[in-house]
């Protein structure tokens, strides 16, 4: 599972770089190189945009994993370059961005927007594959996700609004439900869809800013 | 007698819809709620329909009451959580209101707020078993109710959706979780529809087919590839086509669906969008 992102509109990132005219830039090696929003070639593009705009560039690294405590390593690799810049933009998940924030008292600012926990499907085409909810279904649903893939997170079965297999949501999104009857039909499981199904728990769903304190203890704080 | 009554009855009962005014001037719902007095026997209040902000349904309802008429709420899990959802069945019932429409709503995104928060807390399956948790006087949280109130409870139905099956096992949870009548989508086809009423012959419930009224031929063919769960078969669009006077032709294929569907099921629920003009045109060429 990655963290699907997108690169900000260079108007917004010019606004938040407002004042700063030195700036070191991060990208990160996994997911950000995946979604080509902060692999090494976005970061030279970032560069050449950012010079264009009359900013200085101090340095710039591609972390492998930016969400982790590589980033105490490569700030302390990168220490002369950082203390010039006026800031860091970091060209990764808003994971990245926060842990990056742990290493360094530089302001951070995030180049990309954070959409979904994915899978890239074929190159370049990314769909979302877990909300997070804390009670996994996907053993009475074959599979498929319904809380991700149907648009309104139904439990019981669909709603009237699909129109040759695709969601009312978007043509290009097949209904979840319609995916899910299908394998249940021929798995012969058809009786999983028949049960009435309880209410979401929305307390068990990590958000926002839950933290489990350790993994034994299952409490959500 | 109100619906409830009558279809336990087994009366053939009508019903329309009115959607509440984009504002408050109501003088256009309340004319069209004048018109149907007296020919319907309740009509619902569209909640939000389409996802369009508007007056909201349960104002809608509290006036029809006070305009003569009975009201059916309906009600969607697009825009509240649990907490609103059973707060405002309360306030339903206090002020008078029995019938509800359980329904899931449409996206938000198909509307005028595209950017607002989607809710789906609970489901059309999960609001019928709500309601149904405050008649037995205890909240979805288990908590005793001071006085708990007793509904009428529709659930709905999409007779030509293009997988079939798994509506039905939809509509046989909704059952189960306590609606007691459904109003259908737009059923254009009486053989189809036959076949589906004989499919859920075992749903001992009181059915209501929906009859929306065409206007031209054109909203046939959109609605065909648009519409989700809509029907409209191609010798219906040609009469259309054909016809000088699109209006009354509408009215004409509207009136020979009812007395087609009339022997397979125990009510209409007809729908013509803003136009209740028709309804009562409809009605009075019926003979209901």
């Amino acid at each position: 599972m990655k963290a699907i992102t997108r690169q900000k509109a260079l108007a917004e990132i010019e606004r938040m770089l407002d004042g700063n005219s030195r700036v070191f830039i991060v990208g990160c090696g996994t997911c950000a190189t995946m979604c080509r929003t902060g692999g090494k070639a976005e970061l030279l593009d970032m560069e050449r945009k950012l010079t264009n705009l009359g900013k200085t560039v101090t340095g710039s690294v591609v972390i492998p994993t930016v969400c982790d405590a590589l980033d105490q390593q490569a700030v302390a690799e990168n220490t002369k370059a950082i203390e010039e810049a006026d800031c860091i933009l970091v060209m990764a998940c808003a994971y990245g961005v926060q842990a990056l924030a742990l290493y360094t008292d530089k302001p951070v600012y995030p180049a990309l927007d954070t959409l979904f926990m994915g899978q890239e499907m074929s190159p370049g085409v990314f769909s979302e594959v877990c909300v997070q909810c804390g009670e996994c279904v996907l053993e009475w649903t074959s599979g498929i996700c319904p809380l991700t893939a149907c648009p309104k997170g139904l439990l019981n079965g669909p709603c009237g609004g699909a129109k040759n297999g695709k969601c009312e949501v978007s043509a290009l999104k097949d209904c979840a439900w319609e995916v899910i009857y299908d394998r249940l039909r021929k798995q012969g499981k058809l009786g999983n869809l028949k049960k009435r199904r309880a209410l979401r728990n929305f307390a068990a769903s990590a958000k926002p800013g839950t933290y489990l304190v350790d993994s034994k203890d299952d409490q959500l704080k | 007698m109100n619906l409830r009554e009558k279809l336990a009855a087994g009366r053939f009962v009508v019903t329309c819809e009115v959607g509440p005014p984009k504002g408050v001037d109501i003088t256009d719902m309340r004319r069209s709620a004048e018109r149907v007095r007296g020919k319907v026997d309740a009509v619902n209040v569209t909640d939000q329909q389409s996802s369009v902000m508007r007056l909201g349904s349960l104002a809608g309802c509290v006036l029809l009451t006070q305009w003569g008429l009975e009201p059916v709420l309906q009600m969607t899990c697009r825009d509240r959580n649990r907490i609103a959802l059973q707060s405002d069945l309360l306030s339903a019932y206090a002020l008078g209101i029995e019938n509800v429409l359980c329904l899931t709503g449409d996206y938000v995104t198909l509307g005028d707020h595209p950017q607002a928060k989607p809710v789906f807390d609970l489901d059309s399956v999960s609001l019928i078993e709500t309601a149904r948790q405050l008649e037995k006087g205890h909240d979805l949280a288990g908590k005793e109710l001071k006085g708990s109130p007793r509904f009428f409870i529709g659930a709905c139905v999409t007779p030509e959706a293009d997988v079939l099956e798994p509506q039905i096992i939809k509509m046989d949870k909704k059952v189960e979780a306590g609606a007691q009548f459904f109003q259908t989508q737009a059923v254009y086809d009486a053989g189809r529809f036959a076949d589906f009423m004989s499919t859920v012959r075992h749903i001992k419930v009181p059915i209501l087919a929906g009859i929306v009224v065409l206007r031209s031929a054109a909203m046939g063919r959109y609605m065909n590839e648009k519409a989700a769960g809509i029907r409209v078969p191609e010798r219906l669009i040609d009469e259309m086509d054909r016809a000088p006077d699109k209006a009354a032709k509408g009215v004409e294929i509207a009136v020979r669906t009812i007395a087609e569907v009339k022997g397979l099921c125990q009510g209409v629920h007809i729908m013509t969008i803003g136009q209740e003009k028709r309804t009562s045109d409809i009605i009075d060429a019926a003979g209901l």
